[in-house]
């Protein structure tokens, strides 16, 4: 009995030595919360971000990150994930830090340019190579015998955005016709064989497990696919209509005020901003706002007619009411 | 009904005394090896080969970077200290916990045994859930503990509770079964001989147990390193901080570091096997101590 004890012990202590503890007294901890397909983004922009607050005030920050499906983190969050910054998919699920958890103000999307989102993507559709079954856009999803992989809104926050994306093509097509526009997206729907609870989880089902024909994926994760996991494995098909997402940010004033981390917390989602930051997102395949970051590599984005939710979809509040909340158009179609 | 599956039973009787198992014929006897190791090696056998692969498939120099790399490294520290705390915790509470039922008759005994069994019952999902709704920001006592500046989920004690939690019924429900076999004899004698309450545990019961009691140990270590469901509900995933190991290959593996996820992950597999030989080890010893006894009486 004593001995296990004993070997747990000795294992632990020989832990804690080797294990870097460097606790220093001007050492700054900010912890990002942030949603699935970040997680390269953020690997860059802490340490240009680090580099960055360094030489400009002399204090060694180390950003810690937690990745996974936007609501789920939100909610997290709100449970006491005590993030320093919120950096999520989707505007609707910052407000509920405010509605839910009364940590941020009210006003949170107006206090960073663009709506807060420093860059943005869009919905694209990911094919295995070659396209042997020769889809070019939304209507060829719904046809019989396809296996379309996507995420669960209810978890996701790029699946909130697909889900919009299709049903903004369908309502176009249908000519505003709202029974016609539901069926098209059930119809979607029956085709998808697995809900995963965020982006990084289809991604993985449809790269490394070989399940179905097209991912409906954020811009960013799809290209990641193309470009860095199966090279020539996969071909990204650019639809007739898409949706604009823009992924917001903000400092979670209650937890960066409680470990002082405010300047700090409101520096680094500034510099996501900057030229340097605008950079990273762009070298990581999220669309940069800035005018001359976007010019440099425009040729990187295909060009694609996108909607905007707040025009579309009279902002997210509204979306997420009439198509995700509890009794919603998804639980209507899925439910059937 | 009744009457059928009685029948039913009075002829598979009649079948078992005509047919024992020892005296089947050998091509069955063949057969039964065969499909069992077959079906043994095909699902516990080859992904062991396979996460050994896996995580060797780029040389043993990523394999070790992997390892040392510093989350990697608090993974595996919070790993240790999860189960260091859990175990002897989960140790005194299942000695306790089994004396009391084996040796003492009180009511509500049958309401204790169940309520210990629980969290065999519960998803580990729902344990976790049990402690967002308790310290969570909006549960309980959320509001105190925030204003206290005390973290319980999302940080280490709730990796902690949870962890106490799942392997909660391990060492009581190894145990019960042992005392009860065991009977209170041996304590009775030693009280009618003035020994005190705890020389009786130190020097009889303690004793008698110790196989079964390092058995339980086993098994509660090896489920607490290993635990994944209700430790993610708590963890928040901030790596190098609340990742546990099982968390960590989650995160490796969404990151396409495949090597990276497969090396925490074979060091995962070497505790099971480690566990293994233990337990493989101590059944034996347990056996050999039972003849032992046998011939001594």
């Amino acid at each position: 009995m004593k001995k296990p004890l004993l070997a747990i012990a000795l294992l632990y202590a020989v832990f804690s030595v080797t294990a870097p503890t460097t606790v220093l007294a001007k050492d700054i901890s900010l912890l990002n919360v942030s949603y699935d397909p970040t997680r390269e983004l953020y690997q860059d922009f802490n340490a240009a971000f680090s580099k960055y607050w360094l030489a400009k005030t002399g204090d060694k920050v180390t950003i810690k990150t937690s990745h996974g499906g936007s609501g789920k983190q939100a909610r997290a969050i709100i449970d006491g994930l005590d993030a320093d910054v919120a950096t999520l998919a989707l505007a609707y699920d910052v407000d509920q830090l405010q509605e839910k958890g009364k940590l941020i103000p009210k006003d949170w999307q107006k206090r960073l340019g663009h709506n807060s989102s420093p860059y943005t993507s869009t919905i694209v559709l990911l094919v295995r190579k070659g396209n042997p079954k020769n889809i070019k856009d939304w209507d060829d999803l719904v046809k019989p015998g396809i296996s379309v992989i996507t995420p669960n809104p209810k978890t996701s926050g790029g699946a909130r955005w697909n889900y919009l994306a299709a049903w903004a093509f369908a309502q176009k097509k249908f000519g505003n016709d709202e029974a016609k526009t539901k069926e098209f997206v059930g119809k979607l729907l029956k085709n998808v064989p697995v809900l995963d609870t965020g982006a990084r989880g289809s991604t993985t089902t449809f790269v490394e497990r070989g399940i179905g024909d097209v991912l409906l994926a954020w811009e960013n994760e799809a290209f990641l696919a193309q470009k860095e996991l199966g090279i020539g494995k996969f071909e990204i098909v650019v639809p007739s209509l898409s949706i604009l997402a823009e992924p917001p940010v903000t400092v979670v004033d209650k937890f960066a005020k409680k470990h002082g981390n405010e300047a700090v917390a409101k520096a680094y989602l500034e510099y996501l901003y900057s030229e340097e930051g605008q950079e990273i997102a762009a070298k990581n395949y999220y669309r940069p706002t800035s005018q001359s970051v976007a010019k440099k590599y425009e040729s990187q984005f295909p060009k694609s007619n996108l909607v905007k939710i707040d025009e579309e979809f009279g902002g997210w509040q509204k979306a997420q009411k009439i198509h995700f909340s509890d009794g919603g158009t998804f639980d209507q179609i899925y439910q059937k | 009904m009744s009457n059928s599956s009685s029948s039913q039973y009075s002829n598979y009787q009649n079948k078992v005394s005509h047919s024992r198992a020892t005296s089947e014929p050998a091509w069955i006897r063949w057969v039964l090896i065969i499909t069992t190791l077959l079906f043994l090696s095909l699902f516990l056998f080859v992904p062991l080969v396979a996460v050994f692969t896996e995580a060797l498939r780029k040389g043993f120099d990523t394999y070790i970077t992997a390892l040392t790399d510093p989350d990697a490294l608090s993974a595996i520290k919070l790993t240790l200290i999860a189960a260091a705390i859990a175990v002897p915790l989960n140790l005194v509470f299942g000695v306790a916990a089994a004396w009391a039922i084996a040796k003492f008759e009180f009511k509500g005994k049958s309401i204790l045994i169940t309520l210990i069994d629980l969290p065999f019952a519960v998803s580990p999902v729902i344990a976790g859930l049990i402690y967002v709704l308790i310290f969570g920001l909006q549960g309980w006592f959320g509001s105190y503990l925030s204003d206290h500046d005390f973290k319980v989920i999302f940080a280490i004690p709730g990796i902690v509770l949870a962890t106490i939690f799942v392997t909660f019924p391990f060492i009581a429900r190894e145990l019960i079964p042992l005392m009860q076999a065991q009977g209170k004899d041996e304590e009775e004698a030693g009280l009618v001989l003035g020994a005190s309450g705890w020389q009786i545990l130190w020097r009889i019961t303690l004793p008698n147990i110790k196989w079964g009691l390092l058995y339980g140990v086993i098994l509660t270590n090896a489920r607490a390193m290993g635990e994944f469901g209700a430790v993610s509900v708590v963890s928040g995933h901030i790596r190098g901080l609340t990742n546990t190991m099982p968390l960590h290959v989650e995160i490796l593996y969404n990151e396409y570091n495949y090597s990276a996820a497969f090396a925490v992950a074979s060091l995962l597999a070497l505790l099971a096997l480690v566990t293994l030989v233990l337990k493989s080890f101590v059944e034996w010893k347990v056996a050999r101590n039972a003849s032992n006894n046998e011939h001594n009486s």
